[in-house]
């Protein structure tokens, strides 16, 4: 079915309120909302929730943003928390326990703190196991929550509280994890790499399939954090675009195993584009750091290179 | 379950076990316009209702009716972050000045 | 009448699990525990039952696939043991105060470090303030028998808490003893069907699990689990009363051996107590009024019972198979001598901490200690009641 927008916005409800206490402009509820809107109206689901920013602001006693059911357990375990719930769905419903006509899917929601690093071995042990679930990271290349600590999602020289740049080292000096790539290599039947731009339309394409492709699969969102960025709050939206122009973070599919990109930028931005706007990046402009912009640059280009590669390989008759 | 009972007054015989919420979606309830240091204005004449700027409200303070057509402001949600504003490429989002 | 037969308390505790029949099981193998998901798989492979059985990848993820798979409307069950439960310990905490009955079978054995795969309490006594219910275990047969009964006791309405049954790594889970079984149907309808109020699955009436919980609310959902755990004492005995009349086989808090009429008496909990009643039995032909209280219910802990029927003797000492390492006693005694100091009574109590990493115990241990309280008796005081039973260096 094509993706209409505005009957999409007008027909689906929100199933994640207002009310909730993300800092303004954060770039994950609304990406939330969105993959939620691809969950059918007559479909219940069962959200899981790693700790972090958007869980201890989603769901603080007596109140919560989720109009779905909803657990939080801890840091590391949304994927083995979610595994369990989906299991005894699996074990109730093939014993009459629950309705025959109604049907239920299971959404993980981590940060990528929960995701690539203290949540991988669950995240992993539940994509392995093969569960009909999709698990979200929602990532915003810090650990944010806790007040910008880098991650393993955190790019290269970017300045956090625990990789600050300073005068003898610039900022973070290991490049990014690349965690989608990770999860293809659990053959799982689906994963995507998204954010939101434009009309939403990819990130709600992809969030349709992967929470309606039977079995495990995984979507990595970009979602831009104005705090932990250091970009002005309202540019959201334009520091996704430069994101999916300059390839940074490209956005792409893979099902069983066949990669797909699904947006190539017209003209390819060079990736000042995207740093210049962003105080965490703000060292790499001064004078005598050209090498650094260079060095980023060679590492984007060369992991777009690498995506086309396995693109054209993976699609070859 | 009322909600409104759920307070920092409540005794604990009375507070749902375990922090359950048997109410989902009730944080509806909590407003966050207070939060505002900017406010957004929809300026319904220049507007287009292209719904570029329906999905981006990180504070689902755009309701968009039955007739895919956007409405004011939900200002008792809206947080200010003038993301809208910068999605809408009609300039039909001012800030308040 | 029963179904005699000769398990394991693995075994018998697999087979408990095969007759509760959980809609989930999550677990992740680790010695001496790791046969109870073993039997277990089989069963799930040949369709003896309709359980879930979730293979996962760590004893973390175990605990936390139990607690999802509960909260959200199913019964779950899991076995582990030390650093299995060392592991789930952060997932502990969150599956009490979420109020979800997950039962645990638990195969004693020593914490690491150094690594040891032997029997000791150290894993289960880590877990005693988590706010789980903690039943000890004798042999086989009382591994089973606990855990027939653990649902009805967890998710009773006054209680929901989540529970586990503890027995000797090794000692009762390796070896094979007599047992008696009870017919499928009859566990079936003693355990009944769990139909929790609240839950994930009911999409009519969707829930929301786990919140932040700040100081406005934490404190009074403390005071709310604190006073199921109370509760939990009375609906121990309940249920252990059912259990009776369905097996004839009777439960407290504590088991009383030959301790009515004693003089010095032996607190311990597990398989000890096997050694120990045997210890008493040939101590009563040579005249001495020796006995025993084996403690069955840990968490809660009955500790006015307990002091109640301690206090009237002249010497007790509290085996402790784990210590606490805090230069002052095991777990085990300072709840005992907690107890018997409200109860105003005056005993002088001893605390030998033994057995630590799977050392033997033998009967010669036992009568040591025995030995030792009568020179205690006959003294009215005790110095160093601190003390390591059956170490070598020990002066």
């Amino acid at each position: 079915m094509a993706y209409n927008h505005k009957e999409i916005m007008a027909e689906r409800p929100s199933r994640l309120t207002s009310g909730h206490r993300m800092c303004a402009g954060c770039g994950a509820p609304s990406v939330a909302r969105m993959i939620l809107r691809a969950v059918k109206p007559e479909d219940h689901a069962v959200i899981a929730n790693a700790t972090g920013c958007m869980e201890v602001s989603t769901f603080i006693y007596p109140y919560t943003a989720w109009t779905d059911s909803f657990i939080h357990t801890a840091f590391e375990c949304a994927g083995a928390t979610l595994s369990g719930a989906e299991a005894a769905y699996k074990s109730m419903k093939k014993q009459g326990k629950l309705p025959e006509d109604k049907n239920t899917k299971f959404i993980a929601f981590g940060g990528d703190g929960g995701t690539y690093d203290i949540g991988l071995q669950s995240l992993s042990g539940a994509m392995e196991r093969g569960h009909d679930m999709v698990y979200v990271c929602y990532d915003n290349g810090a650990y944010m929550n806790t007040g910008i600590q880098r991650s393993s999602a955190t790019p290269r020289f970017a300045d956090t509280t625990t990789s600050p740049a300073g005068t003898v080292i610039p900022g973070k000096m290991q490049v990014r994890k690349d965690l989608s790539k990770v999860m293809v290599g659990h053959h799982i039947p689906y994963v995507a790499q998204t954010l939101a731009m434009g009309n939403y339309k990819d990130l709600f394409e992809k969030a349709e399939k992967a929470i309606y492709t039977e079995g495990a699969a995984f979507l990595n969102v970009l979602a831009p954090c104005p705090r932990g960025w250091g970009y002005n709050t309202e540019d959201l939206i334009q520091i996704n675009k430069l994101a999916a122009d300059t390839c940074y973070w490209p956005l792409y599919e893979v099902i069983d195993g066949k990669y797909k990109i699904t947006y190539k930028p017209a003209k390819k931005l060079p990736i000042e584009e995207f740093l210049r706007p962003q105080k965490r990046f703000a060292h790499m402009f001064k004078p005598g750091n050209e090498w650094m912009i260079k060095e980023f640059q060679d590492e984007v280009d060369s992991r777009w290179q690498e995506l086309l590669d396995l693109e054209e390989m993976t699609n070859k008759e | 379950m009322t909600y409104d009972k759920l307070n920092t007054s409540t005794p604990w015989q009375d507070l749902t076990i375990g922090g359950n919420i048997y109410d989902a979606g009730n944080a509806r309830e909590f407003k966050t316009g207070d939060w505002r240091s900017q406010k957004p204005i929809w300026i319904e004449e220049k507007c287009t209702q292209c719904g570029l700027c329906f999905p981006v409200c990180p504070d689902d303070a755009i309701p968009v009716g039955k007739d895919q057509k956007r409405k004011d402001f939900n200002y008792d949600a809206c947080k200010g972050c003038m993301v809208c504003a910068k999605a809408c490429p009609f300039k039909a989002i001012e800030k308040e000045v | 009448m029963g179904i005699r037969e000769r398990l394991s308390g693995n075994e018998a505790s697999a087979t408990a699990m095969k007759q509760i029949n959980p809609d989930v099981v999550a677990a992740f193998p680790i010695t001496p525990s790791t046969e109870i998901p073993q039997y277990f798989s089989t069963f799930v492979s040949n369709g003896t039952v309709d359980t879930e059985f979730v293979a996962v990848e760590s004893e973390h993820s175990a605990m936390s696939a139990c607690i999802g798979a509960e909260a959200a409307g199913a019964r779950a069950m899991t076995a582990t043991s030390s650093n299995g439960l060392s592991l789930m310990w952060e997932m502990i905490y969150i599956a009490s105060s979420l109020r979800l009955p997950i039962v645990m079978s638990l195969v004693n054995r020593a914490v690491s470090g150094p690594l040891n795969i032997h029997n000791d309490h150290s894993d289960a006594m880590g877990a005693r303030d988590s706010g789980w219910i903690q039943l000890f275990s004798e042999n086989n047969q009382e591994a089973y028998d606990n855990l027939i009964m653990a649902h009805r006791i967890a998710e009773h309405k006054d209680v929901l808490l989540p529970l586990m049954v503890c027995q000797d790594g090794f000692i009762t889970s390796h070896s094979i003893e007599n047992i008696e079984l009870i017919e499928d149907e009859k566990v079936k309808e003693f355990v009944g069907k769990y139909n929790p109020e609240h839950y994930l699955l009911d999409d009519k009436n969707p829930i929301a699990v786990g919140p932040l919980d700040l100081q406005g609310y934490l404190f009074e959902h403390k005071k709310q689990q604190s006073e199921a755990m109370k509760n939990a004492k009375k609906v121990i005995l309940e249920v252990a009363k059912d259990f009776e009349k369905m097996t004839g086989r009777k439960y407290e808090f504590f088991e009383k051996y030959k301790l009515d009429d004693a003089d010095i008496a032996i607190v311990c909990m597990n398989s000890t107590a096997g050694t120990t009643k045997y210890t008493i039995d040939k101590l009563r032909e040579k005249g001495i009024k020796a006995g025993l209280l084996k403690v069955r219910v840990y968490r809660p802990f009955p500790a006015e019972e307990i002091a109640e029927a301690l206090k009237n003797l002249k010497a007790i000492a509290v085996l402790d198979k784990a210590d606490s390492l805090n230069a002052a006693g095991g777990a085990l005694y300072e709840d005992v001598v907690s107890g018997l100091y409200n109860a105003k009574a005056t005993v002088p109590v001893v605390n030998y901490i033994y057995g630590i990493g799977g050392r033997d115990t033998k009967s010669d241990d036992i009568e040591k200690v025995y030995n030792d309280l009568q020179e205690i008796m006959k003294k009215g005081t005790v110095e160093n009641p601190y003390r390591y039973l059956g170490v070598r260096g020990d002066k």
